[in-house]
């Protein structure tokens, strides 16, 4: 364990070096955020007081967006996957095939290390835009609430690292996993709730959406958040969530030991 | 004089399509990565246009601008992107690269605008066939709108791109230049690629306040790809837009080479 946990610490360090890198990247993703904002605001404008899109006040789908964007400071996956699949083509994991530690283990910790600073870098400007925008910005309505979402969030960003890593081995079978990633990464944008809140979609397709994986990355932790889902629903939820993740990790250790298998050790 | 000109006009042409034909010949290795980025580009076009489908499934305008004329505006804001990525993002992109190992060195020493190799040195075909989606799914919106587009119009449009395109390359080039003070640029210059989300929004849509000034008159996300869209639909009330898009366009090219120069004078190599 204590290993890990230096694996942690070198990981926290090594991030540090990108906090101006993290700081661009942080402000520079509020643009088109504040973009799609005004559109909303547009829209309800051009609706006439009261407006309503699906079950939204021009309020509550504001506070979505707002922390869609907490969550995904919290859970998105930055250089990790480059990373892995880097490793994998440059022999870099023979070593650990040899030393007794665990390469998914390791990641993780380097996910969860790059995840702090740069949320805690990212938490910056984020909170000047929930400042900015403090007329929209809902806290959870209660501690139990907060107690549930945090949870979510934990399991969140398992499931999408899981996820991550799993594309990552790709690398184990084709020259170049970018292409991948990025379609993978275009399904996950749309479907998971970052551009929109899916219960304003037909509920058919809202439906369907419900029976993948994606609803789990950042719909369903902000869904909870603001008490959009509740009682048994959130419960049922919380399990639908829980079993997604182990099932992610099952399948990201099955890859990997099919990929192991072909594995050459390029370059040594 | 004039001959000269002509000259070397005709040199670089000839050296952009050498340019050209290596990159495609390079990218034809590998034919299946080739055909993936085009599918990428493609589905994310196509995520766009789905997020403006579900707007409209909740409203019948935006700020004034009706469903096809918003999918007008995203197929010619997806050209215009891609006329970018075509031509200069990648190399863009790489030049913080050139910088940080010290192979600029390299074209330094060749005898030919050092600014003009580093910007163009690789063509990106696959996104041709992207840029020309854009504008099918541009001319699909006119004929819903049924608008025809007269020559003249058609002619301002190309104008129009020609300028913003001028716009985004010069300060794509302006924040990969910052890469030889700061070494390290290309989260910079990733950074601009979230600029081109603005650039596909109705600009009546934005309140009047800092965040419309910026993104009209410094960085004119809101004009390059609203303004050809407008004269295209007859929206264009007076040339006022138009002329102040060219204008920056002059404005964005003298900067970035000003910077360019003063960049290049206080260069040291880092190779030796």
């Amino acid at each position: 364990m204590a290993k890990y946990l230096h694996v942690l610490s070198i990981g926290i360090q090594n991030t540090l070096v990108y906090r101006v890198n993290f700081l661009f990247r942080a402000v520079f993703g509020l643009v088109p955020l504040m973009g799609t904002l005004f559109v909303w605001q547009a829209i309800y404008a051009g609706k006439g007081p009261d407006a309503m899109v699906g079950a939204y006040t021009l309020q509550a789908m504001v506070s979505y967006y707002l922390v869609v964007t907490f969550v995904d400071a919290l859970t998105a996956v930055a250089e990790d996957d480059w990373q892995i699949a880097a490793d994998i083509k440059d022999g870099a994991i023979s070593q650990f095939l040899l030393k007794p530690m665990d390469y998914l283990t390791y990641r993780l910790c380097l996910y969860l290390s790059g995840r702090t600073i740069y949320t805690a870098v990212a938490l910056v400007p984020v909170a000047l835009f929930a400042v900015y925008l403090r007329e929209y910005f809902l806290l959870p309505a209660d501690a139990l609430t907060t107690v549930l979402f945090s949870l979510s969030l934990v399991l969140a960003a398992l499931l999408q690292f899981f996820l991550a890593y799993t594309m990552a081995l790709l690398a184990f079978w084709v020259l170049d996993v970018s292409t991948f990633i990025f379609i993978q990464f275009a399904f996950e944008y749309i479907c998971s709730g970052h551009l929109f809140p899916l219960d304003i979609l037909p509920p058919a397709l809202s439906r369907a959406l419900q029976c993948t994986p994606y609803p789990y990355l950042c719909y369903f932790p902000a869904a909870v958040y603001l008490g959009r889902v509740s009682g048994e629903a959130l419960v049922q939820g919380l399990f639908i969530q829980a079993a997604w993740v182990a099932g992610a990790f099952a399948l990201a250790r099955w890859v990997w030991s099919r990929g192991i298998r072909r594995y050459s050790a390029a370059g040594g | 004089m004039r001959i000269g000109i002509m000259h070397q006009l005709r040199r670089y042409a000839s050296l952009y399509g050498a340019l050209c034909r290596i990159s495609l010949v390079q990218e034809m290795m590998f034919k299946v990565n080739f055909s993936l980025w085009i599918l990428v580009e493609t589905l994310w076009f196509a995520l766009q246009l789905a997020f403006m489908g579900v707007l409209y499934e909740h409203t019948d305008q935006i700020a004034g601008w009706t469903k096809w004329e918003v999918i007008a505006l995203s197929g010619a804001s997806q050209f215009l992107m891609q006329l970018v990525s075509i031509t200069v993002m990648t190399n863009l992109t790489n030049l913080s690269e050139l910088i940080r190992t010290g192979k600029l060195d390299f074209f330094l020493l060749l005898p030919v605008n050092t600014r003009f190799l580093i910007s163009t040195r690789k063509f990106e075909a696959g996104n041709v066939f992207n840029a020309l989606l854009g504008l099918a799914v541009l001319g699909y919106a006119l004929s819903r709108l049924g608008v025809t587009p007269s020559v003249l119009q058609m002619a301002g449009f190309a104008l129009l791109c020609a300028a913003g395109l001028v716009i985004h390359y010069s300060l794509m080039f302006l924040l990969a230049i910052i890469a030889f003070w700061t070494v390290r640029a290309q989260g910079i210059v990733w950074g601009y690629y979230n600029l081109f989300n603005i650039a596909r929004l109705p600009d009546g849509a934005i309140p009047r306040g800092v965040f419309k000034a910026v993104f009209t008159f410094v960085l004119p996300m809101l004009l390059v790809s609203n303004v050809p869209v407008k004269l295209l639909t007859d929206r264009l009330h007076s040339p006022g837009e138009g002329v102040v898009l060219l204008l920056l366009a002059l404005v964005c090219l003298a900067v970035s080479e000003w910077v360019w120069r003063r960049a290049m004078r206080q260069y040291t190599s880092a190779s030796s």
